[in-house]
Protein backbone atom coordinates (compact mmCIF):
# COMPACT_ATOMS: atom_id res chain seq x y z
CA UNK A 1 0.00 0.00 0.00
CA UNK A 2 1.29 2.64 -0.84
CA UNK A 3 1.81 5.68 2.50
CA UNK A 4 0.36 8.80 1.54
CA UNK A 5 1.43 11.70 3.80
CA UNK A 6 -0.44 12.32 6.67
CA UNK A 7 -0.86 15.78 7.59
CA UNK A 8 -4.13 16.22 9.34
CA UNK A 9 -3.82 12.72 10.93
CA UNK A 10 -0.56 13.27 11.81
CA UNK A 11 -1.08 12.91 15.44
CA UNK A 12 -4.47 10.65 15.33
CA UNK A 13 -4.23 7.89 17.50
CA UNK A 14 -6.77 4.75 18.26
CA UNK A 15 -8.07 5.88 21.46
CA UNK A 16 -7.59 9.05 22.70
CA UNK A 17 -7.49 13.14 21.22
CA UNK A 18 -3.06 14.73 20.80
CA UNK A 19 -2.32 16.63 23.51
CA UNK A 20 -1.65 20.42 23.53
CA UNK A 21 2.25 19.15 23.96
CA UNK A 22 1.89 16.15 21.06
CA UNK A 23 0.03 18.98 19.00
CA UNK A 24 3.05 21.29 19.87
CA UNK A 25 6.00 18.57 19.14
CA UNK A 26 4.50 17.79 15.83
CA UNK A 27 4.98 21.76 14.95
CA UNK A 28 1.42 23.23 16.34
CA UNK A 29 1.22 26.78 16.92
CA UNK A 30 4.49 27.26 14.89
CA UNK A 31 2.65 28.89 11.88
CA UNK A 32 0.06 31.23 14.25
CA UNK A 33 3.24 31.93 16.18
CA UNK A 34 4.96 33.53 12.57
CA UNK A 35 2.05 34.57 11.31
CA UNK A 36 1.25 36.75 14.26
CA UNK A 37 4.98 38.16 14.36
CA UNK A 38 6.02 38.46 10.45
CA UNK A 39 3.25 38.59 8.68
CA UNK A 40 -0.52 40.79 8.18
CA UNK A 41 -3.56 39.44 7.70
CA UNK A 42 -3.64 40.62 4.08
CA UNK A 43 -0.53 38.42 3.95
CA UNK A 44 -2.35 35.30 5.26
CA UNK A 45 -5.76 35.81 2.97
CA UNK A 46 -2.73 36.04 0.47
CA UNK A 47 -1.06 32.80 1.75
CA UNK A 48 -4.29 30.58 1.71
CA UNK A 49 -5.50 32.28 -1.50
CA UNK A 50 -1.92 30.74 -3.87
CA UNK A 51 -2.39 27.20 -1.80
CA UNK A 52 -6.03 27.21 -3.16
CA UNK A 53 -7.35 25.80 0.15
CA UNK A 54 -11.06 24.97 -1.36
CA UNK A 55 -13.28 25.06 1.32
CA UNK A 56 -13.92 21.33 2.21
CA UNK A 57 -17.77 21.37 3.84
CA UNK A 58 -19.32 21.21 0.13
CA UNK A 59 -19.02 24.05 -1.79
CA UNK A 60 -15.52 24.48 -2.29
CA UNK A 61 -15.13 27.82 -2.17
CA UNK A 62 -11.52 29.43 -2.25
CA UNK A 63 -10.59 29.95 1.49
CA UNK A 64 -8.41 33.14 0.88
CA UNK A 65 -10.81 34.79 -1.31
CA UNK A 66 -13.69 34.42 1.36
CA UNK A 67 -11.40 36.16 3.74
CA UNK A 68 -10.57 39.16 1.22
CA UNK A 69 -14.45 39.76 0.95
CA UNK A 70 -14.32 41.06 4.70
CA UNK A 71 -13.99 44.92 3.49
CA UNK A 72 -11.08 46.48 5.07
CA UNK A 73 -13.48 49.37 6.58
CA UNK A 74 -16.05 46.95 7.98
CA UNK A 75 -17.00 47.18 11.22
CA UNK A 76 -15.88 45.30 14.49
CA UNK A 77 -16.60 42.89 16.21
CA UNK A 78 -16.15 40.19 13.48
CA UNK A 79 -16.98 36.45 13.82
CA UNK A 80 -15.38 33.84 12.50
CA UNK A 81 -17.29 30.71 12.92
CA UNK A 82 -16.52 27.47 12.38
CA UNK A 83 -19.00 24.99 11.07
CA UNK A 84 -18.79 21.53 12.80
CA UNK A 85 -22.34 21.01 11.71
CA UNK A 86 -21.29 18.13 9.41
CA UNK A 87 -25.01 16.62 8.89
CA UNK A 88 -24.76 15.47 5.15
CA UNK A 89 -25.24 11.89 5.24
CA UNK A 90 -22.07 9.42 4.90
CA UNK A 91 -20.25 12.16 6.11
CA UNK A 92 -18.43 12.04 9.24
CA UNK A 93 -14.45 13.73 8.64
CA UNK A 94 -15.47 16.26 11.55
CA UNK A 95 -16.10 14.12 14.17
CA UNK A 96 -12.93 12.49 13.80
CA UNK A 97 -10.72 15.08 13.79
CA UNK A 98 -11.92 16.70 16.49
CA UNK A 99 -11.53 13.53 18.37
CA UNK A 100 -7.87 13.31 16.75
CA UNK A 101 -5.93 16.55 17.15
CA UNK A 102 -8.66 19.55 18.34
CA UNK A 103 -5.98 22.08 18.61
CA UNK A 104 -5.30 21.64 14.88
CA UNK A 105 -8.87 23.18 14.73
CA UNK A 106 -8.54 25.51 17.42
CA UNK A 107 -4.96 26.72 15.83
CA UNK A 108 -6.96 27.18 11.96
CA UNK A 109 -9.83 29.11 13.62
CA UNK A 110 -7.26 31.78 14.92
CA UNK A 111 -4.83 32.06 12.11
CA UNK A 112 -8.51 32.46 9.61
CA UNK A 113 -9.76 34.98 12.32
CA UNK A 114 -6.47 36.79 11.93
CA UNK A 115 -6.95 36.82 7.77
CA UNK A 116 -10.45 38.50 9.34
CA UNK A 117 -9.43 40.65 11.90
CA UNK A 118 -12.01 39.08 13.66
CA UNK A 119 -12.53 39.04 17.36
CA UNK A 120 -14.77 36.55 18.42
CA UNK A 121 -14.39 32.66 16.90
CA UNK A 122 -17.71 30.63 17.33
CA UNK A 123 -17.97 26.73 16.96
CA UNK A 124 -21.24 25.61 15.80
CA UNK A 125 -21.61 21.72 16.73
CA UNK A 126 -24.49 19.28 16.15
CA UNK A 127 -25.99 17.64 19.46
CA UNK A 128 -24.91 14.34 18.19
CA UNK A 129 -20.94 15.38 18.48
CA UNK A 130 -21.33 16.52 22.51
CA UNK A 131 -18.08 14.59 23.14
CA UNK A 132 -16.81 16.67 20.14
CA UNK A 133 -18.40 19.98 21.70
CA UNK A 134 -16.77 18.53 25.35
CA UNK A 135 -13.42 18.17 24.13
CA UNK A 136 -13.24 21.47 22.34
CA UNK A 137 -14.59 23.21 25.87
CA UNK A 138 -11.70 21.75 27.29
CA UNK A 139 -9.11 21.84 24.95
CA UNK A 140 -10.11 26.27 23.99
CA UNK A 141 -9.42 26.15 27.55
CA UNK A 142 -5.88 24.72 27.48
CA UNK A 143 -5.26 26.83 24.46
CA UNK A 144 -5.81 30.16 26.06
CA UNK A 145 -3.81 29.02 29.57
CA UNK A 146 -1.02 28.82 27.09
CA UNK A 147 -1.36 31.80 25.54
CA UNK A 148 -3.10 31.12 22.10
CA UNK A 149 -6.43 32.78 23.04
CA UNK A 150 -7.69 35.49 24.71
CA UNK A 151 -6.06 39.10 24.96
CA UNK A 152 -2.95 39.85 23.07
CA UNK A 153 -1.85 36.59 21.03
CA UNK A 154 1.51 35.60 22.14
CA UNK A 155 1.95 39.09 22.73
CA UNK A 156 1.61 40.37 19.05
CA UNK A 157 -1.56 42.42 19.60
CA UNK A 158 -4.60 40.19 18.33
CA UNK A 159 -6.90 38.60 20.24
CA UNK A 160 -9.58 36.10 19.49
CA UNK A 161 -11.83 34.07 22.24
CA UNK A 162 -13.79 30.94 21.04
CA UNK A 163 -16.95 29.28 22.09
CA UNK A 164 -18.45 26.31 21.51
CA UNK A 165 -22.28 26.82 20.57
CA UNK A 166 -24.57 23.66 20.40
CA UNK A 167 -27.40 22.98 18.10
CA UNK A 168 -30.54 21.33 18.83
CA UNK A 169 -29.69 19.27 15.19
CA UNK A 170 -31.43 20.36 12.03
CA UNK A 171 -29.80 19.42 8.77
CA UNK A 172 -30.59 23.07 7.25
CA UNK A 173 -28.40 24.66 9.59
CA UNK A 174 -25.14 23.55 8.14
CA UNK A 175 -26.18 25.69 5.44
CA UNK A 176 -24.09 29.32 5.73
CA UNK A 177 -26.67 31.74 6.25
CA UNK A 178 -29.33 29.47 8.17
CA UNK A 179 -26.36 28.66 10.77
CA UNK A 180 -26.47 32.28 11.28
CA UNK A 181 -29.93 32.48 12.14
CA UNK A 182 -29.57 30.02 14.21
CA UNK A 183 -26.89 31.53 16.13
CA UNK A 184 -28.93 34.90 16.52
CA UNK A 185 -31.58 32.63 17.80
CA UNK A 186 -33.93 32.54 15.07
CA UNK A 187 -35.83 29.98 13.23
CA UNK A 188 -32.74 28.10 10.31
CA UNK A 189 -34.00 29.63 7.30
CA UNK A 190 -31.49 30.79 4.84
CA UNK A 191 -31.16 33.99 3.92
CA UNK A 192 -30.71 34.68 -0.31
CA UNK A 193 -27.52 37.27 -0.37
CA UNK A 194 -26.99 40.29 -0.61
CA UNK A 195 -25.55 41.23 1.89
CA UNK A 196 -22.86 38.61 2.05
CA UNK A 197 -22.14 37.38 5.58
CA UNK A 198 -18.61 38.54 5.20
CA UNK A 199 -20.20 41.66 4.60
CA UNK A 200 -23.28 41.73 7.16
CA UNK A 201 -23.66 38.33 9.10
CA UNK A 202 -23.95 37.41 12.70
CA UNK A 203 -25.45 40.80 14.67
CA UNK A 204 -24.99 42.54 10.86
CA UNK A 205 -21.48 42.15 11.50
CA UNK A 206 -18.89 40.75 8.70
CA UNK A 207 -18.89 36.97 9.40
CA UNK A 208 -16.78 34.27 7.91
CA UNK A 209 -17.76 30.95 8.11
CA UNK A 210 -15.41 27.59 7.59
CA UNK A 211 -15.62 24.12 7.41
CA UNK A 212 -13.59 22.22 10.42
CA UNK A 213 -11.41 20.40 7.85
CA UNK A 214 -10.72 23.73 6.01
CA UNK A 215 -9.76 25.54 9.10
CA UNK A 216 -7.53 22.10 10.06
CA UNK A 217 -6.00 22.96 6.52
CA UNK A 218 -4.53 26.64 7.31
CA UNK A 219 -1.46 25.74 10.21
CA UNK A 220 -0.18 23.52 7.84
CA UNK A 221 0.02 26.17 5.07
CA UNK A 222 0.93 28.70 7.12
CA UNK A 223 4.00 26.88 8.92
CA UNK A 224 5.29 24.99 5.09
CA UNK A 225 4.26 27.19 2.62
CA UNK A 226 1.58 27.12 -0.20
CA UNK A 227 3.29 25.69 -2.96
CA UNK A 228 4.04 22.77 -0.35
CA UNK A 229 0.69 22.06 0.03
CA UNK A 230 -0.25 22.02 -3.84
CA UNK A 231 2.71 19.41 -4.35
CA UNK A 232 0.46 17.19 -1.84
CA UNK A 233 -1.87 16.94 -4.04
CA UNK A 234 -1.26 14.08 -7.32
CA UNK A 235 -3.10 16.42 -10.03
CA UNK A 236 -2.03 19.51 -11.06
CA UNK A 237 -5.72 21.07 -10.27
CA UNK A 238 -5.70 19.75 -6.78
CA UNK A 239 -4.06 20.69 -3.73
CA UNK A 240 -3.82 19.34 -0.27
CA UNK A 241 -4.48 16.19 0.83
CA UNK A 242 -8.44 15.33 1.53
CA UNK A 243 -10.10 13.32 4.26
CA UNK A 244 -12.51 10.72 2.68
CA UNK A 245 -14.95 9.06 4.65
CA UNK A 246 -15.74 6.00 3.00
CA UNK A 247 -18.89 4.04 3.57
CA UNK A 248 -21.52 1.53 2.61
CA UNK A 249 -20.32 -1.98 0.33
CA UNK A 250 -16.86 -1.99 1.43
CA UNK A 251 -14.89 -3.49 4.19
CA UNK A 252 -13.02 -0.78 5.88
CA UNK A 253 -15.63 2.03 6.19
CA UNK A 254 -13.79 4.99 7.59
CA UNK A 255 -11.97 7.97 7.29
CA UNK A 256 -8.58 8.10 5.52
CA UNK A 257 -6.60 11.29 4.86
CA UNK A 258 -5.23 10.74 1.28
CA UNK A 259 -3.83 12.96 -1.63
CA UNK A 260 -6.15 15.26 -3.57
CA UNK A 261 -6.65 13.62 -6.70
CA UNK A 262 -6.39 10.41 -5.93
CA UNK A 263 -8.27 7.61 -8.29
CA UNK A 264 -11.98 6.49 -6.68
CA UNK A 265 -10.91 2.93 -7.26
CA UNK A 266 -7.58 3.27 -5.38
CA UNK A 267 -9.50 4.53 -2.22
CA UNK A 268 -11.91 1.07 -1.93
CA UNK A 269 -9.34 -1.04 -3.50
CA UNK A 270 -6.20 -0.37 -1.39
CA UNK A 271 -7.41 1.86 1.58
CA UNK A 272 -11.06 1.04 2.29
CA UNK A 273 -10.59 -2.65 1.90
CA UNK A 274 -12.09 -3.07 -1.13
CA UNK A 275 -15.65 -4.57 -1.89
CA UNK A 276 -17.15 -6.99 0.66
CA UNK A 277 -17.19 -10.09 -0.79
CA UNK A 278 -20.06 -11.27 -2.92
CA UNK A 279 -20.46 -7.17 -4.06
CA UNK A 280 -19.05 -5.51 -7.24
CA UNK A 281 -19.18 -1.90 -7.30
CA UNK A 282 -22.16 -0.42 -9.30
CA UNK A 283 -22.13 3.71 -8.24
CA UNK A 284 -21.27 5.86 -5.19
CA UNK A 285 -22.10 9.05 -3.99
CA UNK A 286 -18.84 10.71 -4.12
CA UNK A 287 -19.11 13.67 -1.75
CA UNK A 288 -22.59 13.09 0.51
CA UNK A 289 -26.08 12.82 0.11
CA UNK A 290 -26.18 16.30 -1.96
CA UNK A 291 -23.92 14.81 -4.93
CA UNK A 292 -24.28 12.78 -8.36
CA UNK A 293 -24.04 8.98 -8.47
CA UNK A 294 -21.12 8.05 -10.08
CA UNK A 295 -21.20 5.00 -12.51
CA UNK A 296 -19.05 2.38 -13.16
CA UNK A 297 -17.01 4.48 -16.36
CA UNK A 298 -15.88 6.85 -13.94
CA UNK A 299 -14.39 4.10 -11.34
CA UNK A 300 -10.78 5.39 -12.16
CA UNK A 301 -11.36 9.25 -11.43
CA UNK A 302 -9.04 11.34 -10.16
CA UNK A 303 -10.63 12.66 -7.04
CA UNK A 304 -10.28 16.74 -6.96
CA UNK A 305 -12.66 19.33 -7.25
CA UNK A 306 -11.68 20.49 -10.70
CA UNK A 307 -11.83 16.91 -12.25
CA UNK A 308 -15.11 15.90 -10.78
CA UNK A 309 -16.95 19.53 -12.36
CA UNK A 310 -15.29 18.89 -15.65
CA UNK A 311 -17.46 15.56 -15.89
CA UNK A 312 -20.38 17.48 -14.40
CA UNK A 313 -19.96 15.99 -11.05
CA UNK A 314 -19.30 17.68 -7.46
CA UNK A 315 -16.57 16.32 -4.88
CA UNK A 316 -18.84 17.72 -2.40
CA UNK A 317 -17.42 16.46 1.34
CA UNK A 318 -15.81 13.46 0.15
CA UNK A 319 -17.83 11.38 1.73
CA UNK A 320 -17.79 8.46 -0.34
CA UNK A 321 -20.75 6.20 -0.59
CA UNK A 322 -20.83 2.82 -2.21
CA UNK A 323 -23.58 0.99 -3.55
CA UNK A 324 -23.61 -2.59 -4.90
CA UNK A 325 -24.63 -3.96 -7.51
CA UNK A 326 -27.73 -6.07 -5.26
CA UNK A 327 -28.67 -2.68 -4.47
CA UNK A 328 -31.87 -1.06 -6.24
CA UNK A 329 -30.73 2.94 -6.58
CA UNK A 330 -34.27 3.90 -6.60
CA UNK A 331 -34.76 2.05 -3.40
CA UNK A 332 -31.74 4.20 -2.42
CA UNK A 333 -32.68 7.75 -4.03
CA UNK A 334 -36.06 7.43 -2.28
CA UNK A 335 -34.04 7.38 0.82
CA UNK A 336 -32.33 10.12 0.23
CA UNK A 337 -35.13 12.28 -1.21
CA UNK A 338 -37.21 10.92 2.26
CA UNK A 339 -34.54 12.58 4.13
CA UNK A 340 -34.08 15.82 2.14
CA UNK A 341 -38.14 16.60 2.34
CA UNK A 342 -37.74 15.65 6.16
CA UNK A 343 -35.20 18.38 6.75
CA UNK A 344 -36.58 21.16 4.08
CA UNK A 345 -36.84 24.03 6.50
CA UNK A 346 -40.08 24.92 4.21
CA UNK A 347 -39.02 28.33 3.58
CA UNK A 348 -39.22 28.35 0.26
CA UNK A 349 -42.16 26.69 -2.01
CA UNK A 350 -40.16 24.45 -4.83
CA UNK A 351 -38.29 22.32 -1.97
CA UNK A 352 -41.05 22.66 0.63
CA UNK A 353 -43.54 21.27 -2.38
CA UNK A 354 -40.83 19.95 -4.89
CA UNK A 355 -39.48 17.24 -2.43
CA UNK A 356 -42.59 15.37 -0.96
CA UNK A 357 -43.65 15.08 -4.98
CA UNK A 358 -40.43 13.53 -5.98
CA UNK A 359 -40.82 11.56 -2.92
CA UNK A 360 -44.14 10.63 -3.73
CA UNK A 361 -43.14 9.67 -7.50
CA UNK A 362 -40.07 7.18 -6.02
CA UNK A 363 -42.28 5.89 -3.62
CA UNK A 364 -44.74 4.49 -6.82
CA UNK A 365 -41.81 3.58 -8.80
CA UNK A 366 -40.58 1.38 -5.85
CA UNK A 367 -43.55 -0.28 -5.16
CA UNK A 368 -44.43 -0.98 -8.75
CA UNK A 369 -47.13 1.06 -9.40
CA UNK A 370 -44.90 3.64 -11.46
CA UNK A 371 -45.95 4.95 -15.03
CA UNK A 372 -43.99 5.95 -18.20
CA UNK A 373 -44.73 9.19 -17.53
CA UNK A 374 -43.11 9.59 -14.09
CA UNK A 375 -39.87 9.44 -16.20
CA UNK A 376 -40.44 12.93 -17.80
CA UNK A 377 -42.55 14.07 -14.38
CA UNK A 378 -39.47 13.61 -12.24
CA UNK A 379 -36.53 15.39 -14.74
CA UNK A 380 -39.28 18.46 -14.85
CA UNK A 381 -39.76 18.48 -11.21
CA UNK A 382 -36.26 18.23 -10.46
CA UNK A 383 -35.39 21.35 -12.43
CA UNK A 384 -37.82 23.26 -10.73
CA UNK A 385 -35.88 22.38 -7.61
CA UNK A 386 -32.95 24.43 -8.99
CA UNK A 387 -34.70 28.20 -8.69
CA UNK A 388 -35.18 27.51 -4.74
CA UNK A 389 -33.97 29.77 -2.52
CA UNK A 390 -30.42 28.14 -1.97
CA UNK A 391 -28.26 25.04 -2.44
CA UNK A 392 -30.40 22.03 -0.59
CA UNK A 393 -32.69 21.87 -2.87
CA UNK A 394 -30.77 21.60 -5.89
CA UNK A 395 -28.26 18.94 -3.51
CA UNK A 396 -31.43 17.23 -2.59
CA UNK A 397 -32.09 16.55 -6.56
CA UNK A 398 -28.60 15.62 -7.39
CA UNK A 399 -29.26 11.89 -6.54
CA UNK A 400 -32.77 11.99 -8.89
CA UNK A 401 -31.15 13.68 -11.81
CA UNK A 402 -28.33 10.86 -11.99
CA UNK A 403 -30.28 8.35 -11.36
CA UNK A 404 -32.54 8.95 -14.76
CA UNK A 405 -28.58 9.88 -16.35
CA UNK A 406 -27.09 6.93 -15.51
CA UNK A 407 -29.71 4.10 -14.35
CA UNK A 408 -32.95 4.71 -16.70
CA UNK A 409 -32.87 1.52 -17.47
CA UNK A 410 -33.26 0.13 -13.90
CA UNK A 411 -35.98 2.67 -13.23
CA UNK A 412 -37.70 0.95 -16.08
CA UNK A 413 -37.10 -2.38 -15.28
CA UNK A 414 -39.56 -1.04 -12.24
CA UNK A 415 -42.24 0.22 -14.72
CA UNK A 416 -42.16 -3.00 -16.95
CA UNK A 417 -42.21 -5.59 -14.10
CA UNK A 418 -44.49 -3.38 -11.92
CA UNK A 419 -42.14 -4.21 -9.13
CA UNK A 420 -38.68 -3.54 -7.77
CA UNK A 421 -36.22 -6.20 -9.79
CA UNK A 422 -34.39 -6.25 -6.88
CA UNK A 423 -36.49 -7.94 -4.65
CA UNK B 1 -26.65 43.65 31.00
CA UNK B 2 -29.48 43.77 33.28
CA UNK B 3 -31.76 40.87 34.15
CA UNK B 4 -35.31 42.00 34.59
CA UNK B 5 -36.78 38.19 35.70
CA UNK B 6 -39.26 37.74 38.50
CA UNK B 7 -37.57 34.45 40.21
CA UNK B 8 -39.96 34.32 42.30
CA UNK B 9 -43.00 32.62 40.32
CA UNK B 10 -40.55 30.01 38.86
CA UNK B 11 -41.60 26.73 38.13
CA UNK B 12 -38.10 25.71 37.05
CA UNK B 13 -36.04 25.24 40.64
CA UNK B 14 -35.07 28.76 41.80
CA UNK B 15 -31.39 27.79 41.71
CA UNK B 16 -31.57 26.69 38.23
CA UNK B 17 -33.34 29.49 36.89
CA UNK B 18 -30.63 31.76 38.84
CA UNK B 19 -28.28 30.22 37.19
CA UNK B 20 -29.92 30.59 33.90
CA UNK B 21 -30.94 34.40 34.51
CA UNK B 22 -26.67 34.88 35.47
CA UNK B 23 -26.03 33.07 32.05
CA UNK B 24 -27.85 35.21 30.26
CA UNK B 25 -26.86 38.68 31.43
CA UNK B 26 -23.31 37.94 30.98
CA UNK B 27 -23.40 37.87 27.45
CA UNK B 28 -23.96 40.34 24.80
CA UNK B 29 -26.87 38.81 22.45
CA UNK B 30 -28.81 36.23 24.58
CA UNK B 31 -30.22 34.80 22.13
CA UNK B 32 -27.46 32.89 21.35
CA UNK B 33 -28.20 30.86 23.99
CA UNK B 34 -32.33 29.82 23.41
CA UNK B 35 -30.70 26.12 22.47
CA UNK B 36 -29.02 25.64 25.84
CA UNK B 37 -31.66 27.40 27.67
CA UNK B 38 -34.63 25.16 26.19
CA UNK B 39 -31.92 22.09 26.79
CA UNK B 40 -31.28 22.93 30.37
CA UNK B 41 -35.03 23.43 31.17
CA UNK B 42 -35.72 20.37 28.86
CA UNK B 43 -33.59 18.61 31.29
CA UNK B 44 -35.57 19.52 34.24
CA UNK B 45 -38.91 19.03 32.89
CA UNK B 46 -38.11 16.00 30.92
CA UNK B 47 -39.52 17.63 27.29
CA UNK B 48 -40.25 21.37 26.94
CA UNK B 49 -43.91 21.40 28.31
CA UNK B 50 -46.19 24.77 27.57
CA UNK B 51 -44.91 26.00 31.00
CA UNK B 52 -41.59 25.28 30.00
CA UNK B 53 -42.00 26.98 26.42
CA UNK B 54 -43.22 29.94 28.66
CA UNK B 55 -40.00 29.87 31.25
CA UNK B 56 -38.03 29.90 28.68
CA UNK B 57 -39.59 32.61 26.76
CA UNK B 58 -39.51 34.83 30.28
CA UNK B 59 -35.61 33.99 30.39
CA UNK B 60 -34.48 35.27 27.52
CA UNK B 61 -37.56 38.28 26.69
CA UNK B 62 -38.94 36.84 23.52
CA UNK B 63 -42.49 36.05 22.83
CA UNK B 64 -43.62 31.95 23.48
CA UNK B 65 -44.18 31.93 20.28
CA UNK B 66 -40.66 32.41 19.03
CA UNK B 67 -39.56 30.26 21.55
CA UNK B 68 -42.25 27.68 20.11
CA UNK B 69 -41.05 28.22 16.35
CA UNK B 70 -37.62 26.95 17.59
CA UNK B 71 -38.77 23.84 19.89
CA UNK B 72 -41.00 22.60 16.73
CA UNK B 73 -37.96 23.02 14.36
CA UNK B 74 -35.09 21.14 16.43
CA UNK B 75 -34.97 17.60 16.45
CA UNK B 76 -33.47 17.24 19.76
CA UNK B 77 -35.88 19.61 21.32
CA UNK B 78 -39.06 17.61 22.77
CA UNK B 79 -42.51 19.00 23.01
CA UNK B 80 -44.46 15.99 24.35
CA UNK B 81 -43.30 13.46 27.46
CA UNK B 82 -40.56 11.00 26.34
CA UNK B 83 -39.32 8.01 27.86
CA UNK B 84 -36.33 7.74 30.19
CA UNK B 85 -34.23 6.03 26.92
CA UNK B 86 -34.80 8.01 23.92
CA UNK B 87 -34.14 6.06 21.15
CA UNK B 88 -33.19 7.66 18.07
CA UNK B 89 -33.04 5.39 15.24
CA UNK B 90 -30.90 6.58 12.04
CA UNK B 91 -32.76 6.26 8.42
CA UNK B 92 -30.34 7.89 6.52
CA UNK B 93 -28.87 5.90 3.07
CA UNK B 94 -25.81 4.25 4.76
CA UNK B 95 -28.07 2.97 7.72
CA UNK B 96 -30.54 1.76 5.80
CA UNK B 97 -28.19 -0.32 3.25
CA UNK B 98 -26.85 -2.00 6.36
CA UNK B 99 -30.18 -2.50 7.86
CA UNK B 100 -31.97 -0.18 9.96
CA UNK B 101 -35.75 -1.32 8.58
CA UNK B 102 -35.19 -4.90 10.15
CA UNK B 103 -33.39 -2.90 13.00
CA UNK B 104 -36.45 -0.94 13.50
CA UNK B 105 -38.95 -3.81 13.04
CA UNK B 106 -37.25 -5.37 16.00
CA UNK B 107 -37.56 -2.71 18.22
CA UNK B 108 -40.67 -1.75 17.48
CA UNK B 109 -41.92 -5.31 17.93
CA UNK B 110 -39.90 -5.72 21.15
CA UNK B 111 -40.71 -2.42 22.93
CA UNK B 112 -44.48 -2.66 21.35
CA UNK B 113 -44.63 0.96 20.20
CA UNK B 114 -44.08 2.71 16.74
CA UNK B 115 -41.67 5.55 16.00
CA UNK B 116 -43.24 8.91 17.53
CA UNK B 117 -44.24 6.55 20.96
CA UNK B 118 -43.14 5.98 24.14
CA UNK B 119 -43.46 3.25 26.34
CA UNK B 120 -45.88 2.66 28.98
CA UNK B 121 -43.78 2.33 31.72
CA UNK B 122 -42.26 5.55 30.05
CA UNK B 123 -38.88 3.80 29.52
CA UNK B 124 -38.18 4.44 26.19
CA UNK B 125 -39.04 6.34 22.99
CA UNK B 126 -38.71 5.92 19.73
CA UNK B 127 -37.87 7.97 17.33
CA UNK B 128 -36.50 8.45 13.86
CA UNK B 129 -33.01 10.75 13.02
CA UNK B 130 -31.12 11.67 9.99
CA UNK B 131 -27.75 10.39 9.41
CA UNK B 132 -25.98 11.04 12.61
CA UNK B 133 -22.35 10.81 11.80
CA UNK B 134 -21.46 7.35 12.19
CA UNK B 135 -21.69 5.85 8.99
CA UNK B 136 -18.35 3.82 9.85
CA UNK B 137 -20.95 2.10 12.25
CA UNK B 138 -23.64 1.58 10.51
CA UNK B 139 -26.20 0.57 11.36
CA UNK B 140 -25.96 2.94 14.35
CA UNK B 141 -28.90 4.29 16.57
CA UNK B 142 -28.26 6.73 19.42
CA UNK B 143 -29.78 6.21 23.50
CA UNK B 144 -29.85 9.39 25.06
CA UNK B 145 -27.21 11.14 22.28
CA UNK B 146 -24.77 8.18 22.95
CA UNK B 147 -24.27 6.25 19.93
CA UNK B 148 -24.07 2.14 19.31
CA UNK B 149 -23.08 0.47 16.20
CA UNK B 150 -22.42 -1.48 14.39
CA UNK B 151 -25.71 -3.28 15.30
CA UNK B 152 -27.24 -6.66 15.27
CA UNK B 153 -30.56 -7.53 16.61
CA UNK B 154 -28.53 -9.35 19.39
CA UNK B 155 -26.37 -6.63 20.28
CA UNK B 156 -29.66 -4.44 20.80
CA UNK B 157 -31.27 -7.05 22.70
CA UNK B 158 -28.82 -7.04 25.18
CA UNK B 159 -28.53 -3.28 24.97
CA UNK B 160 -31.88 -2.96 25.93
CA UNK B 161 -31.84 -5.31 28.58
CA UNK B 162 -28.78 -4.14 30.62
CA UNK B 163 -30.63 -0.49 30.28
CA UNK B 164 -34.05 -1.98 31.99
CA UNK B 165 -31.90 -3.22 34.92
CA UNK B 166 -29.82 -0.13 35.50
CA UNK B 167 -33.52 1.80 35.34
Amino acid sequence: MMNYPQVLFKNRKPDRIATLEEYRQSGGYEGLGDALSKASHKDVQQVLLDAVLLGRGGAAFPAGRKLMTVADDAPHPRYIVCNADEMEPGTFKDRVLIHADPHMLIEGMIIAGYGAQAEKGIIFIRPEYESAARILEREIKIAKEAGYLGKNILGNGYSLDIVVHRSAGRYICGEVTAQLNALMGKRANPQQPPPYPTEKGLWERPTVLQNVETLACMPHILRNGPEWFKNLALTETGAGTKIFCASGKINSPGCYELPMGIRLSEIIEVHAGGMVEGSEYKACLPGGASTRFLPREFYDIEMDFDTLRNVGHRLGTGAIMVFDQKTCLVAATLNLVEFFARESCGWCTPCREGLPYIRDLLRRLEEGEGEEEYIPMLQQMSKHLWSSYCAFAPGAVSPVESLITYFEDEVREHISQKKCPFK
Amino acid sequence: MKCNVDLTYAMIPKELKELLARQIAGIEHPRELVVDVMFAVQDHYGYLSDEAVEEVAELLDMSPLEVEQLATFYTFIYREPVGKYVIHVCDSVICWMEGHESLLDHLSGKLGINLGETTSDGMFSLLPVCCIGYCDRAPAILINKKVYGPLTIEKLNDILERLRAEA
